[in-house]
C-alpha cells in the first residue's frame, strides 16, 4: 500500500540521516577546557525574573569567564512538572557533565535520589540544606540578615517620614519564611522601636490576588511599607503599592530574592523601597568555580550571608536616601563581622 | 443525501488518519525545528532515543529512557481512558485533572494511615485512588443525570475544588515540615521496585504498569464485550434511541462518570506511590488532564489507540530533556502534540483530502464508480 | 418557445459516487416543471447546482439563453432564481415584513423605512392572491402562510424563476389545493416554477412537464399531460409499482390498546393532548391523521414511555402500563416504530447487528451474564435482513448511517415486528422513502394486522391513512375530533376535521 511505503521510507530517511549527524558532532569538542555546567531549572523558565533567572546568570557569568560554550558547556534543561525533575537530573548526568545545579528546595527529593542513582556525579542545590549525600552541595542563605537590613531602611524610611505602621507578608507560614520574618522585625525595632509591624502569611506563593487583598488590609491598616516573602503573592502587594503611590496616597514596597526595583515602576518612580536580595547567581557562581579548581564542596551545606555577599540590598537604591544607605551598610558590617547576631526565629 | 458519503470511511481509515495527522505534526515540529537554526535530525534522533534508549549519533543505549518512556505515558494513558470512557457515552469530561489530583489525595492517605505487609497495601492504595476518583466522577454525573447541569462546567470547577482540597490537607494535615510535601511513604506502599529500576539502568520504572495494562484491558472488555458497555455506547452515540429502546440513561451517565473518574484516580494513585514517594501540595494543575484528552482525540477513543497514543505522547514528553539538552527548545515537543491534536481534530478535513487523492487515483485507473461501491 | 433554464450534461462527482451523470434539464419560461425522483436519484445535487450551492465537474448552464457560472447564491439571485426551502429560514419574533426585507432593508436616510416595504409586500401579496398580513409575527401565522412568506420573500427580490423544494410535506389537502392555485397565478404572471418532489399526484395536478432521474441518470422528461402517473413511477422506480395497498377487510377482535382521558404536556408545559381516549383492537388498524404539531408526537410519546402522563391511563390487554419505564411497557407487548428513526429508531453510528439489538441486546442468547455474544447478535441480524431485504453496503457490518432512509427504515420495521408486540404503535413510517420502500413497509404493516396485532399508526400522509387504516381517528389541537371508517371517508372530509371545522363522532 502507498501509505505505508511513504511511513517506510520516512522511518529510513530519519535513521539514514541521524547517522550522518554523529560526524558533524565528532569535530569541535577538543580546543575548550573539559568543564560543563548544567542547569535543572523548576516549573519555570530561566526569564522567571528570581531563582531560575538568577542561578543562570550566575551560570552564565561563570561560563563566559572561563571561555565556555553556551548550549554546549554549560546550559538549562526546563521543567515542565514535578515528575519531570529526575529525569532532567539523569538526563544530564547521563552525559556526564561536571557540575548539575537545581534551585529551590522542591528539588530535595529528586536531587537525593539522582545523587544515588549517579554517585560520580557533582551536583549542588540551591536554598535547602536537607540533601545530605557526599556528591551534593548544598547552598542556604541567611535570609534574616539580609531582611534585617531591609527591617532597618524600613524603620529608618518610616521613622523619617513620621509614619508608625509597616507590614510584613509571607506566603506559607513555615521556618524558612519565618526567617524573613524574623529578621525584618529585629531590623525595625532596631531603628525604630516604638514602630508596630502587622504580620500576615498567604498561605500561597503564587496567588498575586491574595497578595493585594493582604495588602489592600495592611494599608488601610496604615502600613506604610510592607516587606515581602511570598513569590508570586507578593507581586500582588508590589501591585497595590504602585497603584496607590501613582494615585498620590505614596505607600512602599519592598521586593525580595532579586532587585524587584522594575516591578514597581510607575511613570519614572518605582513603589519598591529597595530588595532583600538572595544571591543565587553568586552561590552558583561560586560553586561552580570551586569545582573547577578541584574543590567541590561535596556534602557541605554553604551559608551564603553577608559575610560572602550571598544576601543583602541592591547596589542602587534610587529611593532611599544616602543617610539611610549609609546606615544599613553599618549595620552590614557588624553583622558580617559577627558584631551583631541576628536571630532565625520571630519573637513571640 | 450524496455528498453525505464524503466522511465515510472504508476498512483500515481509522488508523490512517492518525497516522497521517502523526507525520504531518513531525513535518510541523521540523519545519519549526528549521526556523530556530536546528537540524531536525537531532530532533529524530532524541525521539529514537526517547522511545529506544538508542542513541545513534553517538552510538550508545541506555534502557533508562525506555523507563522514563513508561513512566511518563502511564499517568497520561489512564486520563486518556478516563476521557475517552466518558466520551463513548457522550459525555466530554474535563474533570480528569481533578479526579487524578483526589485519587492522588486518597492514595497518599492510605499509603501514611494504613499499616499493612506490601501484597494488601498496595492493592489498598490503589483501590483507594479509583474509589476516590469514582466519588469526585460521580458528582458531576449526578448533577448532569439528575438536574441536567453541564458536565463540563461541573468538572472544570471541580478541578479547582479538588487542587485546594489536595492543598489544604497536604499542608494542614500531612505536611512534613517544609508543609509541600508528606513524610515519605512506608515501603510496603510503593510500586516502586529496585529491580525494575536496575533493568532500566536507574529509571523510576515500577510496578504501575501492570494495573495500567489491566485498566487498557478492562476499558476494551467492559466497552466492546458487555452489555453495559453496549448501552454506554448507545447512550454516547444517541441518548434519545438510547431511552427509546428502553435504557437507563441516567444510571448510565453517573455509571460512566464513576469509572471515568476509577481511571484517573488510578493515574493519581500510580503518580504518588511510583514516580514519587510522597504525597505533594501543588501550585496548579499539572496537565495531566489535558494530556489525556489529546491522548484519547488521537487515540480516537480506542483501547489500543489510547496505548499507542499514550506512547506517542510519552515519548515525545521522555525526549524532551535530550532535545533542550541539544539546543532544541522544550517547546517543540509541546508543538508537535499540539499540532497531531490538531490533524485528528481536522479528521474531517483528512478525511476528505485522502477520498479526493483515491478519487484523483481511481480516475486514473479509469475505474468507473460503481452504484454498488457508493452503498446505495 | 424558448427555454429559461438549460442545464446541459451536468456532471458532478462526489468521493464513491457520480451524484449527476450527464443530466440534462431544459425549463421553458412561463411553466411548471416538475423534477421527480427517489431519494437519492441526484435532485437535490442539480438544484443546488443552479443555485450556486455546488459547482458541477462537467456540463453547462444557461439562463435565458446566455452562458452562465454560478459560483454562489448570490450569482443565483442577481440571475432571478430563488429558492423556496423545505426547512423555512423565518426569524419568528419578527413581522413578515421584516422578514422579507432581511439583507436588503430599505432605508431613508439612515433610518430603516418599514412603511415603504409594507406597502410593497402588501402589493405583491395581492398581485399572487396570496393574503399575507406584511405586520403578522411569524409565530401566530399557520405554516402555510410562512410558507408564502417565503415565496414572498422571493417575489420581492424580483426572482424569475421559482425553485420550490419538496413544497407540499407540511401542508393539509385543504392548503396544498390553494398552494397550487398560488403556483399557477405566479405562472400567469410570467414567472417560472421548477418543483422538486417524489408526489405524482402533485405533478399530475399542477405540472406542465416532468422530469425524471433515478441514481444521478437522466430517465427522461415528458409531458404531463400525456403520461400516466403509473407510467412516471415506473420512470423513477425502474419498475412496475401498485399504488393501493392490497388488503382484505379486518376482522377486528377484542380491545387490546385502551387509552383512557388522557392528558399529556408538551414542550411548551402546556397541555399538547386533553383527556384523549381512543381503543384499538386486535386485527385492525387505527390511522392517526392530523396537522403536524396537533399533539401526535406527545400522544405517541406518552404511550410509549419517552414522555411523562399527567392523567389518565393506558392499558394494554388489560395491563395498565400508565406509569411503567419504557421498558416494562416494551415487555408488556408494546411495539414502538419511532417517527423519527434518526433520532429514536437507530443509533446512526452502530453497525446494523447492534442496532437489531437495541432492546434485547441484555438477555439471552445476544448476551450471557452482561458479556455480549457477537456470533448471535451476527445471526441475528443476518436472519432479519434476509427476511425483510434490508439493503446495505456491508450486511450486518454496515453502519447504520450509510444506508439509504428506506433501508434504516426496514431495518427498523424488522426488529419492532420480530419482538412480536401485540400493541404497534407506528408513527411515520414512510416518511420520506421513497416509492418502492412505501410499498413494501404498507404490505409489512398489513400482514401484521393480519395476523391479529393492533395497531395504532400515526400519519402527516393523508394517502397512507386513507390506503392503509380500517378507522381513522382524526387529532386537532390534543383533542380527537373525530374517528371514521376508512372506506366511507374521504379526503375531503378529513381535511375539515383536521382543520378543527368539523366534528364527528365514530
Amino acid at each position: 500500500m502507498k501509505y505505508r511505503t511513504f511511513f517506510a521510507v520516512l522511518l529510513i530517511a530519519a535513521l539514514a540521516f541521524t547517522g550522518c549527524a554523529k560526524e558533524e558532532k565528532a569535530a569541535p569538542v577538543a580546543a575548550k577546557p573539559v568543564f560543563k555546567v548544567g542547569l535543572v531549572t523548576d516549573l519555570g523558565g530561566i526569564d522567571d525574573k528570581s531563582f531560575n533567572q538568577g542561578t543562570w546568570e550566575g551560570v552564565i557569568r561563570f561560563g563566559e569567564e572561563n571561555g565556555l560554550v553556551k548550549g554546549t558547556d554549560y546550559k538549562y534543561l526546563q521543567s515542565g512538572a514535578e515528575a519531570d525533575y529526575v529525569p532532567n537530573l539523569s538526563t544530564f548526568a547521563d552525559e556526564k557533565l561536571d557540575l548539575i545545579v537545581a534551585p529551590g528546595f522542591l528539588f530535595a527529593n529528586a536531587m537525593g535520589e539522582v545523587a544515588e542513582k549517579y554517585p560520580q556525579q557533582k551536583l549542588m542545590i540551591i536554598d535547602d540544606s536537607s540533601v545530605q549525600k557526599p556528591n551534593v552541595v548544598c547552598a542556604v542563605f541567611a535570609e534574616h540578615e539580609g531582611s534585617y537590613l531591609v527591617g532597618v531602611a524600613t524603620g529608618l524610611k518610616a521613622k523619617a517620614d513620621g509614619k508608625k505602621v509597616v507590614g510584613f507578608i509571607g506566603g506559607m507560614q513555615f521556618p524558612l519564611i519565618e526567617k524573613f520574618q524574623a529578621g525584618f522585625e529585629q531590623g525595625v525595632k532596631a531603628v525604630y522601636p516604638e514602630a508596630k509591624i502587622l504580620v500576615d502569611y498567604a498561605g500561597d506563593f503564587g496567588a498575586p490576588d491574595k497578595g493585594q487583598a493582604l495588602a489592600q488590609k495592611q494599608f488601610n491598616a496604615g502600613a506604610y511599607i510592607i516587606f515581602h516573602a511570598a513569590g508570586g503573592t507578593g507581586n500582588g502587594m508590589i501591585k497595590e503599592a504602585k497603584e496607590r503611590s501613582e494615585k498620590g496616597d505614596v505607600r512602599w514596597a519592598i521586593g525580595v530574592d532579586k532587585d524587584q526595583y522594575s516591578d514597581g515602576l510607575y511613570g519614572d518612580k518605582s513603589a519598591v523601597l529597595t530588595s532583600m536580595m538572595k544571591r543565587v547567581d553568586v552561590a552558583a557562581y561560586e560553586v561552580a568555580k570551586m569545582t573547577l579548581a578541584g574543590q567541590f564542596p561535596g556534602g557541605q551545606t554553604l551559608v551564603f550571608s553577608l559575610k560572602n555577599n550571598g544576601v543583602g540590598i541592591p547596589n542602587e537604591n534610587p529611593n532611599l536616601s544616602a543617610d539611610i544607605v549609609a546606615s544599613v551598610n553599618e549595620y552590614a558590617k557588624k553583622i558580617a563581622s559577627g558584631e551583631l547576631v541576628v536571630s532565625e526565629i520571630p519573637a513571640k | 443525501m450524496a455528498n453525505r458519503k464524503l466522511g465515510d470511511a472504508r476498512k483500515g481509515d481509522a488508523l490512517l488518519v492518525p497516522i497521517v495527522a502523526v507525520l504531518l505534526g513531525f513535518v510541523v515540529g521540523s519545519v519549526v525545528v528549521m526556523i530556530t537554526g536546528k537540524s531536525p535530525l537531532v530532533m529524530f534522533n532524541a525521539m529514537l532515543q526517547g522511545l529506544t534508549g538508542l542513541n545513534v549519533a553517538r552510538g550508545s543505549f541506555n534502557p533508562r529512557y525506555i523507563g522514563e518512556l513508561v513512566i511518563q505515558a502511564m499517568p497520561i494513558i489512564l486520563t486518556a481512558l478516563c476521557f475517552g470512557f466518558a466520551a463513548r457515552t457522550g459525555l466530554f469530561n474535563i474533570g480528569a485533572e481533578g479526579q487524578l489530583m483526589i485519587g492522588s489525595l486518597a492514595a497518599t492517605t492510605v499509603a501514611l494511615l494504613v499499616k499493612a505487609p506490601a501484597f494488601i497495601h498496595i492493592p489498598l492504595v490503589l483501590v483507594a485512588g479509583m474509589a476516590a476518583g469514582a466519588l469526585w466522577g460521580a458528582i458531576p454525573g449526578y448533577l448532569k443525570a439528575r438536574f441536567n447541569v453541564h458536565e463540563v462546567v461541573v468538572t472544570i470547577m471541580l478541578n479547582y475544588v479538588a487542587l485546594h482540597m489536595n492543598n489544604l490537607l497536604i499542608l494542614n494535615v500531612f505536611g512534613s515540615f517544609d508543609k509541600v510535601k508528606t513524610a515519605p511513604f512506608p515501603q510496603s506502599a510503593l510500586l516502586k521496585d529496585p529491580w525494575l529500576e536496575s533493568i532500566t539502568n536507574g529509571s523510576r520504572l515500577n510496578w504501575g504498569f501492570i494495573p495500567v495494562l489491566i485498566a487498557i484491558v478492562v476499558y476494551w472488555f467492559v466497552i466492546e464485550k458487555t452489555t453495559f458497555g453496549y448501552g454506554l455506547r448507545a447512550v454516547g452515540y444517541n441518548k434519545d434511541a438510547a431511552k427509546y429502546a428502553g435504557m437507563k440513561v441516567n444510571r448510565n451517565i453517573v455509571l460512566s462518570m464513576m469509572i471515568a473518574g476509577a481511571f484517573a484516580g488510578l493515574a493519581g494513585a500510580v503518580i504518588t506511590t511510583g514516580t514519587f514517594n510522597f504525597g505533594r501540595a501543588l501550585s496548579a494543575a499539572e496537565g495531566y488532564g489535558f494530556d489525556g484528552m489529546a491522548v484519547a482525540l488521537v487515540g480516537s477513543n480506542q483501547a489500543l489507540g489510547i496505548l499507542l497514543a499514550g506512547l506517542l505522547f510519552g515519548m515525545l514528553k521522555a525526549a524532551g530533556p535530550l532535545m533542550q539538552s541539544n539546543g532544541i527548545p522544550k517547546e517543540i515537543g509541546g508543538i508537535i502534540q499540539a499540532s497531531i491534536v490538531l490533524f485528528v481534530a481536522m479528521k474531517y478535513g483528512l478525511e476528505r483530502l485522502i477520498a479526493m487523492l483515491r478519487l484523483r487515483r481511481d480516475k486514473a485507473s479509469s475505474l468507473p464508480v460503481t452504484g454498488e461501491e457508493a452503498g446505495v | 418557445m424558448a427555454f429559461i433554464i438549460e442545464m446541459l450534461n451536468i456532471v458532478k462527482d462526489f468521493p464513491g459516487i457520480r451524484a449527476n451523470d450527464d443530466v440534462t434539464l431544459q425549463v421553458e419560461k412561463g411553466s411548471i416543471h416538475a423534477l421527480l425522483g427517489e431519494n437519492g436519484a441526484g435532485k437535490s445535487t442539480l438544484m443546488s447546482i443552479l443555485f450556486g450551492l455546488y459547482s458541477p465537474d462537467g456540463g453547462s448552464i444557461r439562463i435565458r439563453g446566455e452562458t452562465v457560472r454560478i459560483s454562489d447564491p448570490n450569482v443565483a439571485n442577481e440571475l432571478g432564481i430563488g429558492m423556496v426551502h423545505q426547512h423555512f429560514k423565518l426569524v419568528h419574533n419578527f413581522t413578515v415584513t421584516e422578514n422579507i426585507i432581511l439583507g436588503l432593508e430599505p432605508k431613508k436616510g439612515p433610518v430603516l423605512d418599514i412603511k415603504s416595504a409594507a406597502v410593497k409586500v402588501a402589493e405583491l401579496s395581492k398581485l399572487y392572491g396570496l393574503d399575507v398580513d406584511p405586520f403578522a409575527k411569524i409565530e401566530d401565522i399557520s405554516v402555510s402562510m410562512q410558507q408564502r412568506v417565503e415565496i414572498l420573500k422571493m417575489l420581492y427580490r424580483d426572482a424569475e424563476i421559482l425553485i420550490f423544494d419538496e413544497p407540499t410535506a407540511v401542508l393539509t389537502p385543504q392548503e396544498i389545493h390553494e398552494l397550487m392555485g398560488i403556483m399557477r397565478r405566479l405562472v400567469e404572471e410570467g414567472k417560472t416554477i421548477l418543483l422538486i418532489t417524489h408526489k405524482l399526484k402533485e405533478i399530475k395536478a399542477v405540472a406542465d412537464t416532468c422530469t425524471v432521474l433515478r441514481r444521478g441518470k437522466l430517465i427522461g422528461t415528458v409531458p404531463v399531460a400525456g403520461t400516466s402517473e403509473a407510467s412516471m413511477a415506473e420512470m423513477m422506480v425502474g419498475r412496475e409499482v401498485s399504488f393501493s395497498v392490497d388488503k382484505g377487510p379486518s376482522h377486528p377482535g377484542e380491545v387490546v390498546l385502551d387509552i383512557k382521558d388522557l392528558c399529556v404536556k408538551n414542550a411548551k408545559g402546556l397541555l399538547g393532548v386533553k383527556n384523549l381516549s381512543l381503543s384499538v383492537r386486535e386485527g385492525e388498524i387505527l390511522g392517526l391523521c392530523g396537522i403536524d404539531g396537533n399533539g401526535q408526537t406527545e400522544l405517541i410519546q406518552a404511550l410509549t414511555g419517552l414522555a411523562p402522563i399527567e392523567s389518565g391511563s393506558v392499558t394494554v390487554r388489560g395491563v395498565d402500563i400508565t406509569d411503567l419505564p419504557v421498558k416494562q411497557r416494551l415487555d408488556s407487548g408494546l411495539g414502538h416504530i419511532p417517527e423519527d428513526r434518526h433520532r429514536h429508531g437507530l443509533v446512526l453510528d452502530f453497525r446494523l447487528d447492534e442496532n437489531m439489538v437495541i432492546h434485547s441486546y441484555g438477555s439471552e442468547p445476544f448476551s450471557r451474564h452482561g458479556i455480549l455474544d457477537y456470533g448471535a447478535i451476527r445471526k441475528n441480524a443476518e436472519r432479519l435482513i434476509d427476511e425483510f431485504d434490508v439493503r446495505s453496503g456491508r450486511g450486518a457490518d454496515t453502519k447504520a448511517r450509510s444506508m439509504s432512509g428506506g433501508n434504516q427504515q426496514k431495518a427498523i420495521l424488522a426488529r419492532e415486528i420480530d419482538r412480536s408486540p401485540i400493541a404497534f404503535v407506528i408513527a411515520q413510517p414512510t416518511r420520506g422513502l421513497d416509492v418502492g420502500a412505501i410499498e413494501y413497509i404498507h404490505k409489512r404493516i398489513v400482514a401484521e394486522r393480519d395476523k391479529g396485532k393492533a395497531i395504532l399508526l400515526a400519519s402527516l400522509e393523508l394517502d397512507e391513512i386513507l390506503d392503509v387504516s380500517d378507522r381513522i381517528a382524526v387529532i386537532y389541537g390534543g383533542e380527537i375530533v373525530g374517528v371514521v371508517d376508512a372506506d366511507k371517508t374521504d379526503e375531503n372530509e378529513l381535511g375539515l376535521m383536521m382543520s378543527g371545522s368539523v366534528r364527528k363522532a365514530g
